[in-house]
């Protein structure tokens, strides 16, 4: 096991109608509801991915900020290489909330599969998964609020035990159109160092 | 039965979020699944709470789907046969 330091290859966050990347806004619509500023991000990557449109909206929310970060490394990632840690603190309580009003009516009772399965926070890991071909670690974490302190510690770990070549790190908040991600990559060579004050001051940008 | 046909293949555009798909792209005989319109598993149980809610039909044996979805001309026959609403 080895301490060396890590760093913060690339970062994207995604708030307000707005995609920045590596500190840059690449990406803005006029203010407008999360389904559509989600369409039009993804007409904007040039994604051909029909699946997205299944996905509930924290995927969707996770989903773009990987492949804002992972588009580039695709075809340098190693099989099982790229673990994803990720976390937020409303866990799926969106799509939790939808299913329950589809099923809260006795006299119109249908409950819908396509929604009961994003009903764990989880899910979007999956979703980026398959789109990346990853078979690697990954966890889903509920925090009452951002932890850089647990996610640089649980990241370092997985890279210093060789888990893991990279890690994905995010921060994937969604609930009743309000959201937020703040998603990063950790690898063992870069500029940026990997370390709690640069995490709290990225996610604060 | 023609005026069936548009409605489900509205119906199952608009349920299972088909983004880049329209009516017109769907013909009566395509495969729904498989190498036709891709559908999925979860899409198979989306149509069978589809089937419940719009027409009144619920399907005691889920493997009866194989061959009701089969296409569009398929799950309308079934649906003309069965509905009781």
């Amino acid at each position: 096991m080895t301490a060396d330091k890590k760093y913060i290859k690339s970062f994207c966050i995604i708030q307000n109608n707005q995609v920045w990347l590596n500190g840059e806004v690449v990406f803005e619509t006029e203010p407008t509801v999360f389904s559509d500023f989600s369409k039009k991000t993804y007409q904007f990557l040039e994604m051909n991915y029909p699946k997205f449109f299944k996905m509930d909206n924290l995927s969707k929310l996770a989903f773009l900020g990987s492949e804002l970060l992972l588009k580039t490394e695709s075809n340098s990632l190693e099989e099982n290489s790229t673990a994803l840690v990720f976390a937020n603190k409303s866990s799926s309580l969106d799509t939790d909330v939808k299913y329950q009003n589809s099923i809260s009516d006795p006299e119109n009772y249908y409950p819908s599969p396509a929604v009961f399965v994003y009903t764990l926070p989880n899910i979007c890991l999956g979703e980026i998964s398959i789109r990346h071909q990853l078979k690697s670690e990954n966890s889903f974490f509920i925090f009452a609020n951002y932890n850089p302190v647990f996610m640089e510690k649980y990241s370092n770990i997985l890279l210093e035990t060789e888990k893991a070549d990279k890690v994905l790190c995010g921060w994937v908040e969604y609930y009743n159109e309000d959201y937020k991600a703040f998603l990063y990559l950790v690898d063992r060579e870069g500029e940026l160092e990997h370390n709690q004050e640069i995490l709290k001051k990225l996610y604060n940008k | 039965m023609e005026a069936l046909k548009q409605e489900l293949k509205s119906k199952i555009i608009e349920v299972l979020n088909l983004e880049d798909v329209a009516v017109a792209d769907i013909n009566d005989n395509d495969a729904l699944f498989g190498d036709g319109l891709g559908l999925d598993s979860i899409d198979a149980l989306e149509l069978i709470v589809m089937l419940d809610k719009d027409y009144g039909i619920k399907l005691v044996d889920p493997k009866e789907g194989k061959v009701i979805f089969k296409s569009i001309e398929t799950m309308a026959a079934y649906i003309d046969e069965n509905r009781v609403k």
